[in-house]
């Protein structure tokens, strides 16, 4: 105990510490619109594929976190619109074009960062390692929060609507195909901030688990937002608490957390849960 | 019945020769590269009336819809009301999705959904006033809904659903409200009881047109009807216009309509 009381008083235990509310937080956000979306896959699929991107520009660029982010917005938008494009111009289905187009871009972005000698980094890029992150990746990643607050706040109306019922928001004249871009965008940005945090495979539990457990306890769509930003920061910092002294990887912990939190909501929920619904 | 202020125009009920009038000028309209999936349709309709639009599978019901909703610009013509571009004013215009279309377990409940009505009139920032939340009352109240107005919007009855959604056509004070199907998978009860909340709508002054593909019920549910078939067939009044000939036209000849 003494010996982790020890850990807390030092600098990388505390940005750790205040990444994992951050990142949680903000993702925990934000969760709520890919599950409004209903395209929980897709973004993982996504998040996959931001590696070959990352890679790449690690390889132009050199390893600096401008070069991160842009490599993962380029690969996001490439296989994201690629596969769109796809879809439309031959028999494939969207869900196929993706898949093929994302398992290809994760292997392409493997076989990058391993000639490029990174082996030690890959392990970081596909679990996340949060001891790594430095005093401009937390600035960072407070600037991704601040604006997944304050755009969804700022536009939950038109949000809302055109999540809910995109022909009548355009009817009345919300900027619906602006909207899903900016939704597309700032899932990306979270994304990039979570990515550093638990990984290319682990991010989509970060990304659905808070919000997917709101929902088994609130028919607000409102309150799903800070529910989720609430349920994420909190999980997090419950996990960078028992990974310690647990000796548990903290990127996976914290998706154990979020994991158990969202079977307590599927078990215990007053309305929705399963207990309830056997009454 | 309705009181006089509760008009939303003075059109409807009456005889009046500068009625509120949608028109629409040799529109053409299609997807993509294909082809004209609406060609040269031209009609008038006024507030007041219950328009159906008529015919089979892809002849542009849904096309006429979007257009008209401002889903899909026509290829060309023009599409008026009261001589200006409709979608100018998109205020105007109520949109009611097909019920196949909506994610029902949605986190949403009734009074949330037809306060989104107001959306248009308070934009992205302004704080719902008084004067919105009795809109949004009486709204709920025509429809029958206040009892039911936190319910999640999944866990209502097929005709409440319906009801709900034209809650908040009315929330929004649309003048014309464009329905997609509305009258499919209700039953018997459910279509009498949607037709009637029809009917006074428009006996209020609204412009009420629907996509509606069972031609039994047109006349008791419709006072006009526009049948399509990628082709304006005919326009007219509900009772008059589904002959033998006309049907014919629009439906091809080995159609058989039976009264």
């Amino acid at each position: 105990m003494n010996e982790f009381l020890q850990f807390l008083g030092e600098p990388i235990a505390q940005r750790s510490l205040w990444a994992c509310a951050i990142i949680g937080f903000s993702n925990g956000f934000v969760s709520a619109l890919v599950l409004l979306r209903r395209s929980s896959l897709q973004i993982g699929t996504l998040s996959c594929a931001l590696l070959p991107g990352i890679a790449l520009s690690i390889l132009l660029f050199g390893l600096t976190l401008m070069s991160i982010l842009l490599g993962a917005v380029l690969a996001g938008l490439m296989v994201g619109l690629g596969s769109l494009f796809v879809s439309r111009t031959s028999r494939m289905d969207h869900d196929t074009a993706l898949s093929v187009l994302h398992t290809t871009a994760f292997a392409i972005g493997y076989i990058i960062l391993i000639r490029l000698g990174l082996q030690q980094k890959v392990d970081d890029w596909l679990f996340g390692n949060i001891m790594s992150m430095g005093d401009a990746d937390l600035w960072i990643a407070y600037g991704i929060g601040a604006v997944a607050v304050l755009g969804i706040t700022a536009f939950q109306r038109p949000l809302l609507i055109t999540l809910f019922d995109p022909r009548a928001a355009k009817a009345m004249g919300c900027p619906t195909r602006l909207i899903h871009y900016g939704v597309f965008a700032l899932i990306i940005l979270v994304l990039v901030s979570s990515l550093q945090a638990v990984g290319a495979f682990l991010t989509l539990g970060l990304l659905v688990a808070p919000a997917a457990t709101m929902y088994l306890l609130t028919d607000r769509a409102q309150l799903m937002f800070w529910g989720g930003g609430l349920i994420g920061g909190l999980g997090s910092v419950l996990a960078f608490f028992l990974s310690y002294p647990l000796g548990w990887h903290l990127g996976a912990t914290i998706i154990v957390v979020l994991g158990a939190v969202f079977l307590l909501a599927y078990i215990f929920s007053p309305k929705y849960g399963l207990l309830r619904r056997k009454n | 019945m309705v009181e006089a202020h509760d008009h939303i125009c003075w059109g409807g009920g009456h005889r009046h020769d500068k009625a509120h009038c949608l028109e629409l000028r040799g529109v053409c309209a299609g997807y993509g590269a294909g082809q004209d999936a609406l060609s040269d349709i031209s009609f008038r309709a006024q507030c007041g009336q219950r328009v159906a639009l008529i015919g089979p599978n892809g002849a542009g019901k849904s096309t006429l819809l979007n257009v008209l909703a401002g889903l899909l610009t026509p290829r060309s013509g023009q599409v008026l009301w009261n001589g200006k571009p409709l979608h100018d004013t998109p205020h105007e215009i109520a949109f009611m999705p097909q019920r196949s279309e909506v994610n029902w377990a949605f986190p949403i409940t009734v009074r949330q959904l037809v306060e989104m009505g107001r959306y248009p009139a308070l934009g992205n920032w302004k704080a719902m006033r008084q004067h919105d939340r009795d809109i949004v009352d009486k709204s709920l109240k025509t429809l029958n809904l206040t009892h039911l107005q936190h319910r999640q919007i999944g866990a209502l009855s097929g005709g409440q659903q319906q009801r709900a959604f034209l809650a908040r056509a009315l929330a929004q004070e649309a003048h014309i409200l464009l329905l997609d199907e509305p009258f499919t998978g209700l039953d018997m009860p459910g279509v009498e009881s949607l037709g009637q909340l029809l009917y006074s709508l428009s006996d209020e002054g609204r412009l009420v047109i629907a996509s509606h593909h069972d031609l039994a019920t047109v006349p008791s549910l419709f006072d006009r009807a526009v049948l399509l078939n990628t082709q304006l067939i005919a326009v007219g009044n509900a009772g008059d216009v589904l002959t033998a000939e006309q049907i014919c036209r629009t439906f091809g000849r080995n159609y058989r309509f039976r009264p």
